[in-house]
């Protein structure tokens, strides 16, 4: 049995194995993982593709040795994944926190469902958008893609990898249901034209006189560069409050800088994290923001909406972490209104109202079931009719259609 | 009166971060005399010390891997198994130790403590139990003796304890074992016999906790209770043994076997390989 580590071709592909072969694609070399509807078939992908290329997939007995497993291999140099979906996620949490803290890159993949708690197994959902942000506890900055088809949930694993090593940061893939269970077309490029970023490794060699410290940037990414378990640089990593050595300290001015730099690494290197779509938006006067399964729905939308006229365009948000504030802010000074379409219940909606000063409508929807196109439509149908009215009322919309 | 000396060094420099001294603990404590006994292994095993690497969880005793002069991972309360063995896969030339508490370990940890046990993978595993969470401060935990009193338990511990070599042996491991900290040579020969035998391996070391476990039980100081151990102990030499009779209580006047319980070669955890 002998299989190529990036399967080149042309395909018709399950999203969830397009995730799996976009890690492999990326040189994951490390799944640990636990079974969970709707992110299973990732697993079970991997666990046969895995040994084929000579990597280790291993099933842990939760989600906390999970996550826990991938941060040490990730310790020792792997380029490590997991998978999971909301209840696994909210496992993950302590973990995740310590992957900021140790600066370990790692990959999380979140397929999500109807929630909270047990919730929609089966069915879609994409309310763990905050949990990605904020959920374990403390200040920390993350990063977190939303793919909108089975090639683009092949793409960002490939961008979820380098960005995680290149930035020293825990990345986690946003999928949902819709996305992970749906067969459509899939175009793997050759190898040699998957995207590689590297980890920062020590200039250094290990020994006494080296001055290598496992916490300090050697410039001003804001990254220290990684030296890995067995090359020799004894370095102590621990999730307790650290020096520039790793060596706890406990005492508020070492905290707040180490916290703060860590948020900065990710804000200030943003422009390389952030992808956006731009649909329709040169002379849109209503914009529409929209991700993941969603904005498959919004396009159509935009797209029937301009067929009547109207000057809409859509927001795809591609990384919906770090939130591209700056993007949406420069809109606000050219749309009359704006309108978030999501399957929760205005997590990202709130977001945006943050950035602009004009109305914010709200197409959202619990979970269990795709946002049609129409409830879309009709707010584009609404905002339109009202433009020229001033003050404009500020409306939200809760939809159980 | 005798007068301390001051030394400029101390052989175990090369392998403890003789930087971060003074440690946390308390006097009287037995996690420093364990710590010892894994750093002199080490230099001993004849395995170059870059591919040695410890891993902790939570506690005080989760404290050993900031001092050991190694690759050291201080991971989360209760993970430190599973960080291993990310680590130990990720890199399987490297020895892994996992250095941690009794209650990281068998209380919030406990679901990894045997699974890891039960697939044997190759990570060496030294627990110090003191029969509490040192830690947070004496609050009774998954090995306290029943009746035993702790700061959460004041009318006395309602729980029945773990017996550790039992869970662990019958959980699958390959090398289960127990001494206490007046046994620092038997526990150094038996931490460099672990890391000859491929497999799970699980030494247990009791501990004197003075401040958490010993002055709410009637053993006031460290060296009380090493007297205890120093009176009680009985050692199994032919590895024969019924794991029930290990579970242990300082405050009543039983032996408390030490030893080697478990030494066994079931198939290692391996990762799946296919030709390629
Ligand atoms: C998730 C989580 N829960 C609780 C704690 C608080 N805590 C820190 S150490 C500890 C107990 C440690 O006990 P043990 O493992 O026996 O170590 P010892 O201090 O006795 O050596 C607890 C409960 C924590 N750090 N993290
Ligand atoms: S509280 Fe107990 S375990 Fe912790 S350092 Fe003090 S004596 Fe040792
Ligand atoms: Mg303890």
């Amino acid at each position: 049995m002998s299989a190529p580590r990036v399967h080149t071709g042309k395909f018709f592909m399950h999203g969830d194995y397009a995730c799996a072969e976009g890690a492999l694609a990326a040189g994951c070399d490390f799944f640990a993982g636990y079974p969970i509807t709707p992110s299973t078939e990732i697993a079970e992908h991997l666990s046969y593709r895995m040994p084929q290329i000579g990597g280790t997939f291993i099933q842990m007995e939760d989600e906390l040795a999970s996550i826990a497993a991938i941060i040490g291999a990730s310790a020792a140099g792997a380029r490590s994944m997991t998978a999971t979906s909301g209840p696994g996620l909210s496992l993950m949490m302590e973990n995740l926190g310590l992957a900021v803290m140790l600066e370990t890159p790692c990959v999380i993949i979140d397929i999500q469902r109807g929630s909270p708690s047990t919730g929609l197994p089966t069915m879609a959902g994409q309310s763990d958008v905050m949990q990605a942000q904020w959920g374990s506890h403390g200040d920390y900055e993350i990063v977190a893609y939303a793919p909108s088809s089975p090639q683009e949930i092949f793409d960002l694993t490939v961008l979820a990898f380098n960005v995680a090593d290149r930035f020293r940061t825990p990345v986690i893939l946003l999928g949902d249901e819709v996305i992970g269970h749906m067969m459509e077309r899939v175009v793997i490029p050759n190898e040699d034209e998957i995207m590689h970023w590297e980890r920062k490794r020590p200039k250094s060699p290990p020994g006494n006189n080296g001055n290598y410290k496992a916490f300090l940037p050697d410039d001003d990414d804001l990254v220290p560069p990684m030296a890995h378990a067995g090359e020799g640089y004894r370095v102590h990593f621990t999730g307790l409050t650290h020096d520039e050595q790793g060596y706890p300290a406990m005492d508020a001015d070492t905290h707040h800088k180490l916290v703060t730099r860590l948020i900065d690494k990710i804000r200030s290197n943003a422009d390389q994290i952030i992808r956006t779509e731009e649909y329709f938006l040169d002379d849109a006067e209503i914009v529409v923001i929209s991700y993941g399964c969603t904005a498959r729905s919004a396009r159509r939308a935009v797209r029937e909406a301009r067929e009547q006229g109207i000057k809409v365009g859509m927001l795809r948000l591609i990384s919906i972490w770090p939130f591209p504030e700056q993007m949406i802010k420069a809109l606000g000074e050219q749309a009359n209104a704006f309108i978030v379409a999501e399957m929760n219940l205005g997590q990202i909606r709130r977001e945006v109202e943050r950035f602009v000063s004009q109305p914010v409508i709200g197409v959202h929807h619990a979970g269990g079931a795709m946002i049609p196109p129409e409830p879309i439509l009709k707010e584009i149908v609404n905002c339109q009719l009202k433009t020229g009215e001033k003050p404009w009322p500020k409306v939200m919309i809760l939809r159980s259609d | 009166m005798p007068q301390a000396t001051v030394v400029e060094s101390h052989p175990l420099d090369q392998i403890i971060r003789s930087d971060r001294m003074p440690h946390i603990w308390c006097p009287g404590c037995g996690i420093g005399i364990a710590m010892r006994c894994y750093a002199a292994a080490i230099l001993e095993s004849g395995i170059p010390v870059e591919n040695h690497i410890v891993v902790s969880g939570i506690g005080c005793t989760g404290r050993v891997a900031g001092y050991m002069y190694l690759d050291s991972y201080h991971s989360t309360h209760g993970r430190a198994i599973p960080f291993a063995t990310g680590v130990k896969l990720a890199n399987p030339d490297l020895m892994v130790t996992v250095f941690s508490g009794d209650g990281d370990l068998a209380a919030i940890g406990g679901n990894h403590l045997i699974h890891a046990a039960r697939r044997n993978i190759d990570i060496k595993v030294v627990c110090v139990n003191n029969f509490n969470y040192g830690m947070t401060g004496g609050q009774v935990g998954p090995t306290t003796p029943y009746t035993a009193k702790g700061t959460t338990a004041p009318y006395g511990n309602p729980e029945q304890p773990f017996n550790l070599p039992s869970l662990v042996g019958a959980s699958g491991a390959n090398y289960v074992s127990r001494w206490t900290t007046l046994h620092v040579r038997q526990l150094k020969q038996d931490i460099l016999a672990s890391f000859t035998r491929p497999g799970f391996s699980f030494i247990e070391v009791l501990s004197p906790c003075p401040i958490g476990f010993g002055k709410s039980n009637n053993i006031p100081d460290g060296l009380d209770e090493m007297e205890l151990y120093r009176q009680r102990c009985v050692l199994i030499d032919n590895g024969e043994v019924d794991l029930d009779v290990l579970s242990i209580d300082l405050r009543e006047d039983k032996p408390i076997y030490i030893g080697e319980f478990v030494a066994r070669d079931r198939p290692i955890f391996q990762c799946v390989q296919v030709d390629r």
